[in-house]
């Protein structure tokens, strides 16, 4: 049961409290900020992708007039075991120290191996050309498989997974989970389908390429201002990779271009802290785009075996499920989503689910969206597709025969609360789009998806101001609006105007503890904070209307931003305008850690068209239908859904990391790694569906990740239908499904 | 010895102010717009013009100022995002892109705002299709577009007079 039924504003679509700012162009981002006296930095990368640095040499770039700075990974700590963080962006530190520069080894193009400071971003580029490293190059290994075998070159000789002790191995982790007997299953099956598919590694594709200014005091105290996802972790991961105190350090969110997972950690951030510190004035760096893809977070290639079985009446009754993915150079941790979450959207009593990541010479890979589950999720989904078809079901149907309700256990071992899968799948069954007739030369595809969502660490602060407007703090940075559902939530609460609530994204030294926004988690986790924080403020204000009025408090009641007891009233401006005389001021400061998630899970329906002449695919209608829980403010809601089914667009038809056999990524910009643009796409029908999260006040669900794992499936699917043939590797750019139109 | 700086000295009309302001030969008009006038709101997303976030006008012709050189411009008259409002009255495709919930992170809006506000001028009475074409080369990576399209479309029936 919600402690709250009925709602007077959420729901409700204001205009977001940043939004002026950010269509008058006066909204600050990570590179729009100077500070006095600034130099500017410039990073030294690996031209090899797999090499042993032998020398640097900086002095001919120190030399240069203009050059205040040089740094190398020996001016960064010597990594031992530590462990960092947690949720998406949790690591080793061993795998962090060397991603923002090399100690002694280059295992990925691009790489930084130095960086220096310089009066103008010009001579800081001159200067960095100055910088003589020696390499021994060692040979380079980019394919996943190649990377296991037994005569590739290894990248780490000091790495041994669990249940590999003998020799050093490329493979990264190895995850392995079992429910019931999966083989024993499979040979009471009826039907049973067993096949291959991959997913190229792509890119966040963000448009704000990273950015920072840092400034250091004499008396070491840091100042820095950056794009992040999270300014606490970048203040925890700067800390840990320069050894500064973190209490010394301070960091500012800027406004965030874009994320979506890949502004969770650090690049930048602690070369620019380093230099600042070196060169005694404030240090800006800003990340070329080439860079950015070069040298940033992708999302894991994957290859996923998939193997399931049904029987005659349409119940699924065994998977298999087993998922090689791409680690990059350092341990991203990849392997436990596919080991832990493939089948998460089915009942299944006997299950077996398999995942590892191999280390190959390519940049780290980070977070992207709903991390790692796209990549197992269009194999299962496209097999469950084939196995309906088999069994002669429609593939809703068959869905909803097998879908997780509540009560049902997943391969983590935890029980469903109240979900909506089943609900967003009966939407989908009767939507008009559904139900219409697919188009002449098109095909319709359908998939499910789900996503676990976060909760962590979350704080926020309110302050009521003597005119009755509120200021309301949190350590959230607002990648897509966060701060108008914050101060929906609070008006609620507080039953004062929307407009007099003004949310901002506090510094690190200003507000508590707030883990990074990924996960699908803020509005869930710091809405929690903020909503106790007007909790507290409403029952302060009581009390102090109960002692004016000499009750007992608990004969107060509140209601229309007022405070009530007979016909005695006092509003929120009365009590705002008061608090010096009545007690002081008023300032509310929450901070909890969530534990009130609830998964997320979405149900696509994809048109597809393919011109079997030039072999393109155009999207020709699209509907994302979603349980959000309780929508707070549903532009946002239907904005991740759409943005997040198009980004699954791109990735299905032509996302796709290009490799040289030298390990150098070929399409590093935005002409030739393409995103979809605005002539590509048909609008998407944004359905939300509302099924309340039991655990959380206003019933709220994390829908951010989820709209990004069905559209690889749903179109895959689509194409297959328009084609007539089908396609388990992706992208399905148009010389694949040329080719594969002439074979058949 | 010190090295030659060699700037330039340029004028134009930005934002309907005329302005004079130093640059290198090799600097482009993104780069000098934010640094030496301090118009952060023209983005850098790529350097390459392939992402549209630097849209400006220059003689009310639509570019990607990344690929303008600074020095270009003398004796033109540049718009950029900052110059598009009236004072405090929003332009119609700013006030659309609000009420349409037509940004998340919000740094391709600038571009947008820049590259939509031509089209309309440019064609009072957009398809859908025409504004999606028009759009495509303005990059957004939150939104796919959807709510971006719906507000351009807006803003045009209200520039309109409300007309169909």
């Amino acid at each position: 049961m919600n402690a709250y039924q009925e709602f007077k504003i959420i729901g409700s679509r204001p205009i977001r409290p940043d939004g002026l700012d950010k269509v008058t162009g006066r909204a600050r981002y990570g590179a729009d900020l100077n500070m006095q006296g600034q130099l500017y930095g410039h990073v030294v990368r690996s031209p090899h992708a797999h090499a042993v640095i032998q020398s640097i040499d900086c002095s001919k770039a120190l030399a240069m007039e203009g050059v205040l700075a040089v740094m190398t990974g020996d001016d960064l700590v010597k990594p031992g075991n530590e462990m960092l963080g947690s949720g998406e962006g949790a690591m080793a530190l061993k795998d962090l120290v060397p991603m923002v520069m090399s100690q002694g080894k280059v295992l990925f193009h691009s790489q930084a191996v130095a960086a220096v400071a310089a009066t103008s971003p010009e001579l800081a580029a001159e200067a960095s050309e100055a910088v003589e490293v020696a390499y021994e190059v060692l040979p380079v290994v980019t394919d996943l498989h190649k990377a296991l075998a037994a005569d590739a070159p290894i990248l780490h000789d000091d790495r041994f997974p669990d249940g590999y002790p003998d020799e050093p191995t490329n493979l990264a982790t190895h995850i392995s989970l079992t429910v019931g007997d999966p083989d024993a299953a499979f040979e009471k099956a009826d039907v049973v389908i067993e096949q291959t598919y991959s997913v190229p590694m792509c890119h966040q594709g963000y448009i704000e390429p990273h950015a920072c200014v840092a400034r250091a005091d004499a008396a070491g105290r840091v100042d820095l201002w950056c794009c992040t996802q999270g300014h606490f972790a970048v203040r925890h991961y700067t800390s840990a990779v320069t050894g500064i105190d973190a209490g010394k350090i301070k960091v500012t969110a800027s406004e965030i271009g874009g994320g979506f997972g890949g502004k969770t950690t650090v690049y930048l951030e602690p070369l620019a802290v380093v230099l600042a510190q070196k060169s005694g004035r404030p240090v800006k760096m800003v990340m070329d785009r080439g860079d950015v893809f070069r040298a940033t977070g992708p999302a894991p290639g994957a290859e996923t075996k998939v193997k399931l079985g049904a029987t005659c009446d349409g119940k699924l009754v065994a998977a298999d499920v087993e998922c090689l993915m791409d680690s990059g150079a350092y341990n991203g941790n990849p392997a436990g989503i596919p080991a832990f979450m493939a089948t998460a959207c089915y009942k299944l009593k006997d299950a077996r689910s398999t995942g590892r990541s191999v280390y190959t010479n390519k940049p780290k890979i980070h977070a992207y969206r709903a991390p790692s589950i796209p990549q197992v999720t269009l194999g299962v989904e496209l097999a469950i597709t084939e196995l309906a078809a088999e069994l002669g079901i429609d593939p809703i149907e068959f869905r909803l025969m097998n879908a997780v309700e509540e009560g049902d256990a997943n391969m983590m071992g935890a029980s469903y609360k109240r979900i909506g899968l089943r609900e967003c799948l009966e939407v989908a069954r009767n939507h008009g789009h559904y139900k219409s007739a697919v188009a002449e030369g098109a095909g319709r595809g359908v998939a499910m998806g789900y996503w676990i969502n976060a909760g962590m660490q979350s704080s926020a602060t309110l302050n009521v101001i003597a005119d009755g407007h509120v200021s309301i703090l949190t350590g959230s940075p607002d990648i897509g609006g966060s701060r108008a559902s914050m101060a929906l939530m609070a008006s609620e609460v507080l039953g004062i105007p929307f407009e007099h609530i003004h949310p901002q994204v506090a510094a690190t030294d200003s507000v508590g503890h707030t883990d990074v926004t990924g996960g699908s988690r803020t509005t869930l986790a710091t809405g929690q904070a903020v909503i106790q924080a007007a909790e507290q403020c409403v029952a302060e204000m009581c009390r102090r209307a109960a002692a004016e009025w000499e009750v007992e408090p608990g004969l107060v009641s509140w209601s229309q931003g007022a405070a009530h007891y007979g016909d005695q009233s006092l509003t929120f401006e009365d009590l705002a305008g008061r608090a010096g005389a009545m007690g002081g001021p008023l300032t509310f400061s929450t901070s909890l850690t969530s534990t009130s998630t609830a998964p997320g899970f979405g149900v696509h329906i994809c048109d597809a068209e393919v011109d079997k002449e030039t072999g393109r695919t155009t999207i020709t209608r699209y509907t994302a239908i979603q349980d959000a829980g309780k929508a707070i403010h549903p532009d946002y809601v239907e904005g991740q859904m759409q943005g997040g089914a198009v980004q699954g667009i791109g990735w299905a038809l032509n996302e796709e990391y290009l490799y040289s056999d030298e390990g150098a990524l070929e399409n590093p910009g935005f002409l030739d790694y393409r995103i979809p643009v605005a002539s590509d796409l048909p609008f998407i029908n944004a359905v939300i569906v509302e099924v309340p999260n039991p655990l959380h006040p206003f019933g709220v669900k994390g829908v951010g990740e989820v709209p990004i794992v069905p559209p690889m499936p749903a179109i895959a699917e689509a194409v297959y239908q328009s084609t007539g043939v089908r396609f388990r590797d992706l992208p399905l750019n148009p010389p694949k499904i040329l080719a594969a139109l002439a074979n058949s | 010895m010190n090295k030659p700086l060699n700037k330039m000295a340029v004028q134009a009309t930005i934002n309907g102010e005329s302005k004079a302001f130093l640059c290198s030969p090799g600097q482009v008009l993104a780069e000098v717009l934010r640094d030496e006038l301090e118009l952060i709101g023209t983005k850098i997303g790529c350097n390459t013009g392939d992402c549209g976030a630097c849209s400006v006008l220059v003689d009310d012709r639509l570019v990607c100022s990344c690929l303008v050189l600074a020095a270009e411009v003398e004796g033109k008259s540049v718009l950029t995002v900052e110059g598009v409002a009236n004072g405090g009255e929003l332009h119609p495709v700013q006030q659309k892109l609000l009420e349409h919930g037509g940004l998340q992170c919000g740094i391709c809006t600038p571009g947008v705002v820049i590259a939509a506000k031509a089209l309309l001028e440019h064609n009072p009475y957009p398809t859908e299709e025409q504004a999606r074409y028009w759009l495509a080369g303005n990059l957004c990576r939150c939104t796919g577009y959807d709510k971006i399209i719906r507000a351009v479309l807006d803003a045009a029936k209200t520039m309109r007079g409300g007309a169909a």
